[in-house]
């Protein structure tokens, strides 16, 4: 048995999040590549134990034809900053499919 | 000025031959892969499948006359050479839409796979494929909630979904299972599956499955935060029991329930489609059987007809075939048939197997799910070939973990959102699968593990079914 490792859940929050915490480049590329793909950039963030519900507080409105990876990232910041104890994640609104075609969370929060 | 009736026998050409017939949009049109008996013409044999398959009989009646045939009757309207093989040709045949009872696949496939398989002047018979008209499609429920729904409810986004089906297939005790389920589920799996055969048997009767899967499911809900689903077979022997057990996963609140399509039969389908629509309740397709039907390259129906029949009667899952595991399947024939489950509007391309134009409409897709001998190995491939709007389903893969079900899971997990990053930012996932993978390894023991234990299992055998330009 001493071989086999003990696996420990502990609370996740969708796409990524089994994945180390994106750098800024990484989360970068990710912006460019939801601006590529012609989906609209959108920030939502809301208290970890809140995280289960489908409605996370909506950060201003979606950046629609946004096409700056910086405008993006700099959004993402200042959500950040005003909620640092919150999840933050970006959301890539595709009006064709009328569904998102990508959301991860960006920044994890943490229980206070 | 009215036709004259004589009795006898004619040439089924003379009637159902009809090489100028430009078809109509609301026409059904089959493409069938005729391999008839030696000494019977192409245009007799295309004709007599007309026949036999819309209006015909073998001698003429005199009923014929008191109706217009003209307006009923199928028509072969092109014949084509299969490359490669001489022994048969493709037919193509138009049926008008009134042949044929609104929103029943079932009276489809009675008609144009029904007697005329047993037909003596054809040696071999392959349906290969079917245009649906728009004006048909409308008449029909399909898929209860379709890709876009099943993402908003399970709160699942841009990435392909993850399961499992739970092994052994048979045997667990009802307490078991739900540990397996339990297990996979926390360790990062989006589903689990009751595999095919596990309906109500003694050793697990389904009332009990379906509480002990359902704490499973909460349990780990509440331990991960993310959504999570098990696909309750509720196939049974008659369809009153099948509402009877779909019934009580409702009330259990669990967000997927699943029947077997061809075993179960359209009419349950169809009609469970319809209970999951009203009810709220997802629904997954298995396809026992469909090897009996479609595996044959000459004789039977191919899978891309059963994929446009199942979207009709209703799915929001199917299994699609895997490419790379150990399942037959072609890669170019089962990207057509993908596209044919999930896309709105496909092209004829002869190169995916793809006969006709398919406009579905504002029907809703069908999620393809990959399953049968797949590993982490395959992820990158699988993500490559798969897109998105999948489910990868690792059986063997998530159970046979060295460190068991939740480990296994994880590894899958991380396997998979590994991939779906470096594709995000641009990497080639294929050409670089393995160095994604052996980088992902460095955070995730479960990974590296798993790695190691799958390192060489590969199913490198040639498919049976071919796309026929392939063929030799």
């Amino acid at each position: 048995m001493a071989e086999i490792q003990d696996y420990k859940s502990s609370p996740k929050f969708e796409t990524f999040s089994y994945l180390p915490e994106m750098t800024a480049d990484q989360t970068r590329a990710h912006i460019a590549y939801l601006i590529q793909q012609g989906w609209n950039p959108s920030i939502e963030h809301v208290e970890p134990n809140r995280a289960f519900n489908y409605y996370w507080y909506m950060w201003k409105l979606p950046m629609f034809g946004e096409q700056s990876v910086d405008r993006v990232m700099a959004e993402l910041e200042a959500c950040h900053r005003e909620y640092p104890t919150h999840h933050v994640r970006l959301i890539g609104y595709d009006n064709y499919s009328q569904s998102q075609g990508m959301s991860f969370v960006v920044y994890r929060g943490r229980q206070v | 000025m009215g036709k004259t009736y004589e009795a006898g026998v004619k040439d089924y050409r003379e009637t159902y031959w009809q090489p100028d017939y430009v078809p109509l949009d609301s026409d059904i049109l089959a493409c069938f892969k005729i391999t008839p008996q030696p000494g019977v013409d192409r245009e007799e044999a295309a004709a007599a499948v007309t026949a036999e398959s819309s209006t015909g009989t073998w001698t003429t009646v005199w009923t014929d006359l008191l109706t217009d045939m003209d307006y009923y009757r199928g028509r072969a309207y092109r014949i084509e050479d299969v490359p490669g093989d001489d022994t048969c040709f493709y037919a193509f045949i138009a049926y008008p839409i009134d042949l044929f009872e609104e929103s029943s696949v079932v009276n489809v496939l009675t008609s144009l796979v029904g007697n005329v398989f047993g037909f003596k002047a054809i040696r071999a018979l392959r349906l290969e494929d079917i245009r649906f008209p728009l004006a048909y499609i409308k008449t029909c429920n399909g898929p209860p909630h379709g890709i876009q729904v099943e993402r908003d409810k399970m709160n699942k986004y841009g990435r392909p979904l993850l399961g499992c089906t739970i092994k052994p297939k048979l045997g667990l005790s009802a307490k078991n299972y739900g540990r397996a389920v339990y297990e996979c589920l926390r360790g990062g799996l989006d589903f689990t599956k009751d595999d095919e055969n596990v309906n109500s048997q003694p050793f697990m009767r389904w009332r009990d499955r379906f509480l002990f899967v359902q704490d499973a499911i909460e349990t780990a809900q509440a331990e991960t935060g993310e959504r999570k689903g098990h696909y309750l077979n509720v196939t049974a022997p008659s369809p009153e029991e099948m509402y009877e057990r779909a019934e009580f996963a409702k009330e259990l609140g669990t967000p997927i329930i699943m029947h077997d399509f061809l075993t179960g039969g359209f009419c349950a389908n169809t009609g469970l489609a319809r209970w999951c629509h009203k009810n709220g309740v997802l629904l997954h397709i298995h396809r026992a059987m469909h090897a009996v039907v479609d595996r044959n390259p000459h004789h039977g129906i191919h899978f891309r007809v059963l994929c446009k029949t199942l979207r009709l009667s209703g799915g929001d899952h199917l299994h699609s075939g895997t490419v790379v595991g150990k399942l037959e399947g072609d890669r170019a024939a089962t990207l057509g048939w993908v596209d044919l489950m999930r896309e709105s509007f496909i092209p004829e391309d002869r190169s995916r197997g793809i006969f006709f134009d398919q406009d579905w409409g504002s029907m809703p897709g069908v999620m393809p799910v990959a399953s049968g001998g797949i590993h982490v190995w395959h992820m990158p491939s699988l993500v490559s070939i798969f897109g998105d709007d999948s489910v990868l389903q690792f059986g063997g893969g998530t159970l046979g973990h060295p460190w068991g079900n939740a480990a296994g899971a994880a590894a899958n997990r991380i396997a998979l959102e590994a991939c779906v990053d470096a594709r995000n930012r641009g990497v080639d996932v294929e050409r670089e699968g393995k160095a994604i993978l052996t980088q992902a390894a460095t955070y995730s023991p479960e990974l590296k593990i798993a790695l190691e234990t799958w390192k060489e299992i590969k199913f490198e055998f040639d498919t049976v079914d071919k796309l026929d330009n392939v063929n030799r």
